[in-house]
């Protein structure tokens, strides 16, 4: 039975209303960034200097940070997710697999600075101690992220896996195929579009995190030359600017901070989305 | 019958608290209006305090704090587009001269810089700390301590702890960009409390067992040491008005320097100064 006409409605303009109020925040960020460059021509904001004293704000330290943090989270939460997701189909122990399944269904609902404060007093001494530095600095923030993304692409991968494993399953079977040599050579093939938009949504997720990166990655503004440098990653930089109300300089390089995110974001989830149409036309 | 008088004591304890606790705030009760504070961003958590307490109890009044810095607070009060401009220095002659500015002291920050428990080093010169944050000392074995890197910790752009120490240690020497970033003076005690090879520094407020602070130039960081004078890595805050405050500014500035005052300017890790000093 069709929805009725009136209740259509409401949902058109409900939908309509969000959208509005989602637009005219991307706008608003989007046309204050464009600002802060065209005010901001004096103050080398794309430098590769943060140091407001001497009226130099550039960012370009944070943005190569964020990259590289997310990047690393990315390809070490993405491996140990795709892990995990061929672990709970294998089913070579059950007990095992609901174990981890509902580990897994735990951490999505856990909020990042949980894992920021344990880390704190948790990995940041061990790291300090096994490898040197202070131990707040790109590794360490890199390893949390990880972790925190593992959940969120385990359950995408775990998805498009039982779909496949259900619709090829007799037929492998028919065909004399292991459970190992199904998944290998059937099901993983077959599910590459979904394994690359859960790395997509694990960047953005990665990207995204201000806390974890606040707490651990130990904020100074440079360039890492190894991975047990600090860094200040641009979620970072936001919210130990705003903390301290200025003007100036300081507040254009928010701005702008701010656009660059919301662009990653923005192109982060148009993959998906082309991603997932792709996958589906086929 | 003994619960009963219990409970008579503690309803009469509770009120005499009220009345305790409301007795600087007695002014405001037939107060209307608006009064608008800038400037200094050390001085923003006092002011904030004293503002909601005062709003909590007439809510006919506004008061509303902005940052901006000492240049802000001075300019905005001499211009009269704020009731009370804060700043963190003292008001330069051409300033009072200029603008008929009144000045009132109320709290002096003193910035201590802290090392872990662990770490035999328990004195530096300020030359030495400077060298440290400056990225040109780099190991402890440099500053008499057992050898080891130095994890040199800061706070970040803006903070009014920041500002003194700049101020009154770093002058004019230029900070390494590969000095940590903690947001909070609880932050900086967990971090170096933690980290036995860290340098950092807090509000002298915040000093505790689990971080110790340094002797810099001979000088022991202490409350007592910063009111009397003794030690300098201090600087004043102060409020200050265009000409002789009066009506909300004037009870405003008064309820500073009360009780209630002086217990806000301690909780933000601050040391009173009395009215007139």
């Amino acid at each position: 039975m069709p929805p009725p006409r009136r209740s259509q409605l409401w949902i058109r303009s409900l939908a309509l209303g969000v959208g509005g109020v989602l637009a005219s925040v991307f706008a608003f960020i989007m046309f204050s960034a464009l600002e802060a460059l065209a005010r901001g021509r004096g103050l080398s904001l794309f430098g590769n200097l943060w140091s407001p004293g001497a009226g130099q704000f550039g960012i370009m330290p944070m943005i190569a940070a964020s990259l590289l943090l997310s990047l690393s989270a990315l390809a070490l939460g993405w491996t140990v997710s795709l892990g995990c997701c061929c672990a709970l189909h294998l089913r070579t122990c059950p007990r095992l697999s609901k174990l981890l399944m509902g580990i897994l269904r735990f951490m999505t609902a856990m909020p990042t600075v949980v894992y920021g404060f344990a880390a704190v007093f948790l990995l940041v001494p061990l790291i300090r101690s096994a490898l040197g530095g202070s131990g707040f600095c790109w590794f360490t923030a890199g390893v949390v992220l990880a972790l925190q993304g593992v959940p969120t692409m385990t359950l995408v991968m775990d998805g498009a896996m039982a779909s496949l494993e259900k619709e090829t399953g007799i037929t492998s079977a028919a065909l004399g195929f292991t459970p190992l040599q199904h998944l290998v050579w059937v099901v993983l093939p077959s599910m590459k579009p979904w394994l690359f938009s859960a790395a997509v949504l694990g960047f953005g997720r990665a990207m995204g995190d201000t806390l974890i990166p606040t707490m651990l990655a130990g904020n100074a503004p440079q360039f890492p030359a190894s991975p047990l440098d600090s860094v200040r990653t641009l979620t970072a930089h936001i919210s130990l600017v705003l903390s301290s109300d200025m003007g100036g300089g300081e507040h254009l390089s928010l701005m702008l901070s701010g656009g660059i995110l919301l662009t990653i974001s923005l192109l982060v989830s148009l993959t998906v989305r082309y991603i997932s149409f792709r996958g589906r036309r086929r | 019958m003994n619960v009963k008088r219990l409970l008579a004591a503690l309803v009469l304890l509770v009120l005499c608290a009220g009345a305790a606790v409301a007795a600087p705030l007695d002014v405001f009760k037939d107060m209307k209006g608006t009064l608008d504070i800038a400037g200094g961003t050390a001085h923003i958590p006092v002011m904030n305090k004293a503002a909601q307490s005062i709003m909590t109890f007439n809510g006919d009044i506004r008061i509303t704090v902005a940052g901006g810095g000492s240049g802000v607070g001075v300019k905005q009060a001499g211009e009269g587009l704020v009731g009370i401009g804060n700043t963190g220095r003292p008001l330069k002659e051409s300033e009072i001269k200029e603008y008929g500015l009144e000045t009132f002291p109320f709290a002096i920050d003193g910035v201590a810089v802290v090392v872990n428990p662990k770490n035999t080093v328990r004195a530096l010169t300020a030359k030495q700390i400077a060298g440290i944050y400056a990225g040109t000392v780099k190991d402890w074995g440099e500053v008499g301590g057992e050898p080891g890197a130095i994890n040199v910790y800061g706070r970040e752009d803006g903070s009014g702890t920041r500002e003194t120490f700049t101020e009154k240690i770093l002058g004019k020497t230029e900070l390494a960009p590969s000095v940590n970033v903690v947001s909070s003076n609880g932050a900086m005690k967990t971090a170096v409390a933690q980290d036995a090879r860290a340098i950092g520094y807090v509000g002298i407020g915040h000093i505790e067992e689990s971080i110790a602070g340094i002797v810099i130039d001979g000088m022991i960081p202490s409350q007592e040491n910063a009111a009397n004078g003794s030690y300098t890595v201090v600087r004043n805050l102060f409020m200050n008005t265009k000409g002789t405050p009066t009506g909300l500014t004037a009870a405003f500035i008064d309820y500073i320097y009360s009780a209630d005052g002086a217990r806000f300017i301690t909780e933000s890790g601050y040391i009173p100064v009395p009215r007139g000093q």
